[in-house]
């Protein structure tokens, strides 16, 4: 029983994670219809940025939480203006062409991300400084991190936040208009160059605190750390539903726990014929079977049949 | 009209007899290891033929294409090393290996075929992933795949009982194993070009292209759409499975690594790169994407050498990072590929009348 609570908290917190990001996907594709590729290697750069800040400070003296929370402070707005300048220069100007063409140019970005990642901070494995208290309490017989439940409890409030923004402050309310669509929100006077910027802001912003949150929970970061991670959080984002919010959120964290669920049990399951390094076949598995079955996601809505 | 079937006829004979000369000419000038370059680029060239009827034709976007390739190879691999100790000859496994891809692209194809754009996009990538890790992990606790290890001392292709592993010597002169490789490879993708060319002119192909344009519109027009989305996955498949058996037979060794993400994402790139759906223009976006690569590596620290004095960056990673800008700025100024189809350029050259809209599949 407690392997499974164990398993529960670390898909919780591993599946709050995945939502973060995924949101950032979801956003992006409900408003362009496009598959942002290079979200992915955002959340690395946020992590790493974060990272070199706060090993900078580790010995400064500060509280550690108080480092941390600076190098949270340095790589949000790094994400952002990373965010904000992927739109302009490998999105925008192909608004009207091929379908194809600007998922090619999200692997180009994503590409050329970890490669300057890989020539800025080296090949090698980052380990987190170990300034963060490592207290934790004991739940039926589980033993739970302080910083587990700050990571699953921020992430909690800051979607709540980004809910709020979404349905209730004018900004929200254009960018619903943009996603319905954006032709009639530009008639209606809503400045779409505006609002499809503002997006990729908020989302490169969650990648930024994901990209942390991440470091600080598996107490590493590499340059190669995005590509897994962003895939894993699009998937979140499908399964949910691509395009809805609450979907991208109920995705991730039912992707999280499917994992650690998975990793944790496919081996009793199968009579240790699969081992817990199958994680991956379980998270694809259960996605193409909830397409198969709900081929919008799970809170998608049924999108008419268009050309 | 005579005078034109004489010319193209001629053009025909001049192109032959040129690939036929280039390995030579490229050894002579370059070394042996650019024929490999070659190979290789023949080779992914067939898998870019393969993906281009899926993606191209069809309209339907598979990220997880290179499973194909992997399972393919390892048929191959496995039918023909000592890991079990079974020694088919290459022309038995080519046809069966391409066979058991085309049984996999339907076993893909089935579940999926309800799914459009984006979901597709994202379930055959964990197809591709799925196929992957399973390759990886089924060493234990049946060696099947001997896991991340791979598979090695794999059989080359024999003809006429020569093994094209070794040097041939014709009349005292030995012509390399890259040289017949070359030239097994390339009568390959010549009838892998050939395949392609008259499913295009085919009712099929037609079929999917009408499929590509607008799928309701097809049905409507009495177009079978499941079915021919079906035969479109499978078609593709047997050409990444036949790659896939001549890269096995080629390096004489295979393992998970060849066959990641990366791989899938690479010959999706020849394919848009060239122009989708026109098949000079993917055999171009092939040949390009896997000799670039290879120059640059080349080229690279020389180069540093020369302008800075030292090498500053590793080759690997600047052929990477050129690689991806080269993405970026070829898709921001030849957004329907480098030699797109005529009719699709017509069609971009137009005021688009339509939207961004989302959902466009």
């Amino acid at each position: 029983m407690d392997t499974f609570i164990q398993q529960i908290i670390n898909g919780l917190v591993l599946g709050s994670i995945y939502a973060l990001v995924a949101l950032g996907y979801t956003m992006v594709y409900g408003i362009l219809g496009l598959i942002n590729f290079a979200h992915g290697e955002v959340v690395m750069i946020g992590a790493l940025t974060a990272l070199t800040v706060i090993k900078l400070l580790a010995n400064s003296g500060l509280p550690g939480v108080v480092v941390v929370l600076l190098g949270l402070l340095a790589a949000i707005p790094a994400c952002m203006a990373l965010g904000f300048t992927i739109e302009r220069v490998a999105y925008r100007p192909l608004r009207h062409a091929p379908r194809l063409a600007p998922l090619i140019t999200a692997i180009g970005v994503s590409i050329v991300l970890q490669q300057l990642a890989m020539i800025f901070w080296g090949r090698s494995y980052h380990a987190f400084p170990p300034i963060l208290p490592t207290t934790g309490r004991d739940i039926g017989g589980a033993h739970i991190m302080d910083l587990q439940i700050v990571i699953v409890l921020l992430a909690a409030a800051i979607m709540a936040g980004l809910m709020l923004l979404i349905n209730k402050t004018r900004l929200g309310r254009a960018m619903r208009a943009t996603a319905e669509n954006p032709q009639i929100a530009g008639l209606m006077g809503v400045n779409i160059n505006t609002i499809i910027s503002a997006t990729f802001l908020i989302g490169s912003a969650l990648a930024a605190v994901a990209g942390v949150m991440v470091s600080a929970n598996y107490s590493i970061a590499h340059y190669h750390m995005g590509f897994i991670l962003g895939l894993k959080a699009f998937t979140a984002a499908v399964l949910g539903g691509i395009g809805n919010l609450p979907g991208a959120m109920l995705g991730g964290v039912l992707l999280g726990l499917i994992e650690s669920l998975g990793a944790g049990y496919v081996g009793d399951l199968t009579g240790g014929f699969l081992g817990s390094h199958y994680q991956d076949v379980f998270a694809f598995f259960v996605l193409i079977l909830v397409l198969v079955f709900r081929p919008s996601g799970l809170m998608g809505e049924k999108v008419s049949e268009r050309a | 009209m005579k005078t034109d079937k004489r010319k193209a006829l001629l053009g025909m004979v001049l192109i032959g007899v040129a690939l036929a000369v280039l390995p030579f000419l490229v050894g002579q000038g370059l070394g042996n290891s650019w024929v490999r370059v070659l190979d290789f680029a023949l080779l992914y060239v067939m898998l870019a033929l393969g993906l281009n009827i899926v993606v191209g034709f069809a309209g339907l976007l598979d990220l997880g294409y290179i499973a194909f390739y992997a399972v393919g190879a390892y048929l191959y691999a496995l039918l023909a090393s000592p890991h079990f100790g079974i020694h088919w000859p290459a022309w038995a496994i080519l046809p069966l290996g391409a066979m058991v891809a085309a049984f996999f692209g339907i076993l893909l194809g089935a579940p999926v075929l309800r799914l459009r754009g984006d979901y597709l996009a994202i379930v055959t990538l964990g197809f591709g992933e799925i196929i992957r890790i399973f390759i990886n992990n089924l060493n234990a606790p049946v060696n099947i795949t001997n896991g991340p290890q791979g598979i090695s001392q794999i059989d080359p292709v024999r003809i006429l009982n020569t093994p094209l592993s070794k040097p041939l010597d014709i009349f005292g002169l030995g012509v390399p194993s890259v040289y017949l490789y070359y030239y097994l490879f390339l009568l390959l993708a010549l009838l892998v070009v050939f395949v392609s060319i008259r499913l295009e002119d085919s009712r099929i192909g037609r079929a999917w292209v009408a499929i590509r344009e607008d799928e309701i519109a097809a049905k409507a027009c009495g177009i079978d759409t499941r079915n021919v989305k079906l035969l479109a996955f499978a078609m593709g498949a047997t050409f990444g499975g036949i790659a896939g058996g001549l890269f096995a037979a080629f390096q004489e060794f295979v393992s998970p690594e060849s066959f990641g993400l990366m791989e899938s994402i690479m010959v999706l790139c020849m394919v848009v790169l060239g122009g989708m759906g026109h098949i000079p223009g993917v055999i171009l976006g092939g040949l390009l994407l896997a000799i670039l690569p290879e120059a640059l590596r080349h080229g690279a620290v020389p180069m540093q050498q020369a302008a800075f004095g030292k090498v500053l960056l590793d080759p690997e990673s600047l052929r990477m990072l050129l690689f991806g800008l080269a993405l970026i700025a070829v898709m921001l100024y030849r957004p329907a590929g480098l030699w797109p189809e005529a009719r699709r350029k017509r069609e971009l050259a137009r005021p688009s009348p339509q939207p961004p809209s989302r959902g466009r599949g």
